[in-house]
């Protein structure tokens, strides 16, 4: 009996504890917080208030600068990822190195700093604005600070997978007459593809909460360029909690919903990759 | 089995033990600090005092040296006036608050730390220095604007902040919700139209002062910034071929408010610092730090000693030709309130 219940790696018992102690602290009990904050709503009042025209519209802006910046990103990254697994070039070390950047870097400095470079008296503004292009102050300007906190996410989520490919698969389609493009679609893709939809679930979830930056850029006109992070915090500066709250969870059940159907998809080809269907 | 239930339940405890060690330790340190011949004062402010406080802070050291003989260390925070007051409703530790608003202090005063009738501690609704909203135009004045009507005129980019997230801006609003009431007889609907004229032509809408200044500073945006007088100033002597202060007809008192923290500084034994650090403010050395730091002393004589730099020629609304912080904040400023009206599509 004894024997049987026996790991091969011991310490379940105490990692678990110690696992589900940390997890409530700093994960379930400040989340809890936000369901009984937002309680003393009634469903007709949080309903209310999350379908003002102007919450509406926020949202609208998240969602789309979130999910375009997201997807250029899941382009890029790839790219990215794919020069620093399969060439040699100098200084590649420190280019991998510079990719984490954006995580150490506050992301009111970034927000500031890209604002300085974009707008129209700015260093590249200066450039498109001669061709009557805005990017400070407009929704462009908030997807590029978006791709700025969501490029590494993507990099670091496909390049290990990349790294672990193996050349020999490549090689045998080659030798079976499968053309370059062929290679990509029906080899590399599909290995990388569950990587990819993380980075890019993950990328996504970080760029809807995205405050720091984007402020700076957004120029925070309404029904234009507001984003709902800042729909919360004028509600907070309102000492509106409830209100901020019901806003903040539906943007917290879209992006667990995001992250959920992700793992989904994600789940379900690893069963068709391990077991045939 | 049993062994695996015993083992999750001592790792929890442990590590909930180690979590409320960490907490226990910190409050000791306090407590330690406290019995210390040095006195700690923690001042919470807004983003434009840093300069004055910095130079006040150094004149109130002396002075306390020579009344009690003691130290006295202060640490300053400082950030948007709303965020900083809801830290400091929070549980944010500070000794005294100076915030933009009285409203601000107010919210603190409703989580039950400061008490009921601060505002009359001090002297001038405890205001030991005001300020008022000025335009900043580029040099030489391109767009000829000299007054609030000339704001919205086609093709004038307004820099402002958001009055729902930056106290200097619900002055700024206010400013022009005065002017326009005394344009329009008090008219309600002539006015709104007004003010919904002018953030049409609002370029940035940037969540605090400082942002603002930096959008039309640095990035080069917009005609004319609406700003705090002391901050139009910082921003002429960094640049001072670049922009020119242009003083519109009515302007607003805008009464920046202190108040000591009562919960706080009770908990602390820290009340006569507190106290004699928010009285000082009024006297004439540091009235006149005030005064180069751009803040209007609210001493008289020393604000004439200063009349070739403020403009007192300015016909000043104040917030209680508006009925009080509480009235305008829920009329202009709350959820569907005037200000919402005006960005309605």
């Amino acid at each position: 009996m004894n024997k049987r219940s026996k790991r091969v790696i011991p310490g379940f018992g105490l990692s678990m504890g110690i696992s589900l102690t940390i997890l409530s602290f700093i994960v379930i009990i400040p989340l809890a917080s936000l369901v009984v904050y937002t309680a003393n709503l009634s469903l007709g009042e949080i309903i209310e208030v999350i379908t003002k025209p102007r919450v509406l519209s926020s949202f609208k802006v998240s969602f789309f600068t979130a999910f375009t910046a997201s997807a250029v990103n899941a382009v890029m990254g790839v790219i990215l990822a794919w020069v620093l697994v399969r060439y040699d070039f100098p200084f590649k070390r420190l280019l991998d190195g510079m990719i984490e950047l954006p995580f150490a870097l506050p992301t009111a400095v970034a927000g500031i700093a890209l604002t300085a470079l974009t707008a129209d008296k700015g260093l590249i503004g200066e450039i498109f604005a001669q061709y009557g292009i805005k990017i400070a102050y407009t929704k462009t300007g908030i997807i590029i600070a978006l791709i700025f906190v969501g490029i590494p996410f993507v990099v670091r989520s496909v390049q290990p997978v990349l790294e672990k490919l193996d050349y020999s698969y490549e090689e045998a389609a080659g030798v079976l007459g499968a053309s370059r493009f062929t290679v990509f679609r029906k080899v590399i893709f599909p290995e990388i593809k569950p990587a990819l939809m993380t980075g890019f679930g993950l990328a996504m979830g970080r760029c809807i909460g995205e405050y720091g930056s984007v402020v700076f850029i957004a120029g925070n006109m309404p029904y234009k360029t507001e984003i709902t992070p800042l729909i919360i915090m004028s509600e907070l500066q309102e000492y509106d909690y409830a209100s901020a709250t019901a806003i903040a969870l539906v943007m917290l059940i879209f992006a667990f919903l995001l992250l959920f159907f992700i793992n989904l998809i994600q789940a379900r080809n690893t069963k068709i990759i391990k077991g045939g269907r | 089995m049993k062994n695996k239930l015993f083992g999750i339940l001592l790792s929890t405890v442990v590590t909930v033990t180690a979590l409320t060690g960490c907490a226990a330790q910190g409050s000791n340190e306090n407590v330690g600090e406290e019995n210390n011949e040095t006195v700690t004062l923690t001042n919470v402010s807004y983003d434009p005092t840093r300069e004055l406080y910095t130079a006040y802070n150094e004149l109130f050291k002396q002075h306390w040296k020579e009344k009690t003989g003691g130290n006295v260390e202060i640490t300053q925070s400082h950030g948007g006036s709303g965020k900083q007051a809801l830290e400091v409703a929070n549980g944010l530790e500070a000794d005294v608050v100076t915030l933009a608003l009285e409203y601000d202090i107010k919210a603190i005063q409703d989580a039950g730390l400061i008490e009921e009738g601060w505002i009359n501690e001090f002297d001038n609704d405890s205001s030991p220095y005001t300020s008022t909203i000025v335009f900043l135009v580029r040099k030489g004045n391109p767009k000829n604007i000299n007054d609030w009507d000339d704001l919205i005129k086609d093709g004038v980019g307004v820099i402002t902040p958001n009055p729902k997230t930056s106290g200097g801006a619900r002055w700024n609003y206010l400013a022009a919700w005065a002017y326009a009431d005394k344009q329009f007889n008090g008219d309600e609907e002539k006015i709104k139209d007004f003010v919904k004229k002018l953030y049409k032509n609002v370029l940035v809408l940037d969540s605090g002062a400082r942002g603002a200044t930096t959008t039309f500073v640095e990035n080069g945006q917009g005609d004319v910034l609406l700003a705090w007088e002391n901050e139009a100033y910082l921003s002429i002597q960094d640049h001072p071929d670049e922009y020119e202060i242009v003083s519109p007809s009515i302007s607003i008192l805008a009464q920046p408010s202190v108040a000591v923290v009562d919960e706080v500084v009770d908990s602390r034994g820290t009340r006569e610092a507190a106290t004699e650090y928010l009285q000082y403010l009024y006297s004439d050395e540091a009235q006149r730090i005030a005064a180069e730091n751009y803040y209007r002393p609210s001493n008289e004589e020393i604000l004439k000693e200063y009349e070739n730099v403020f403009d007192t020629n300015i016909d000043l609304a104040t917030i209680q030709d508006f009925g009080g912080w509480d009235e305008a904040q829920s009329k202009h400023f709350a959820d569907g309130g005037v200000f919402d009206e005006i960005y309605e599509n």
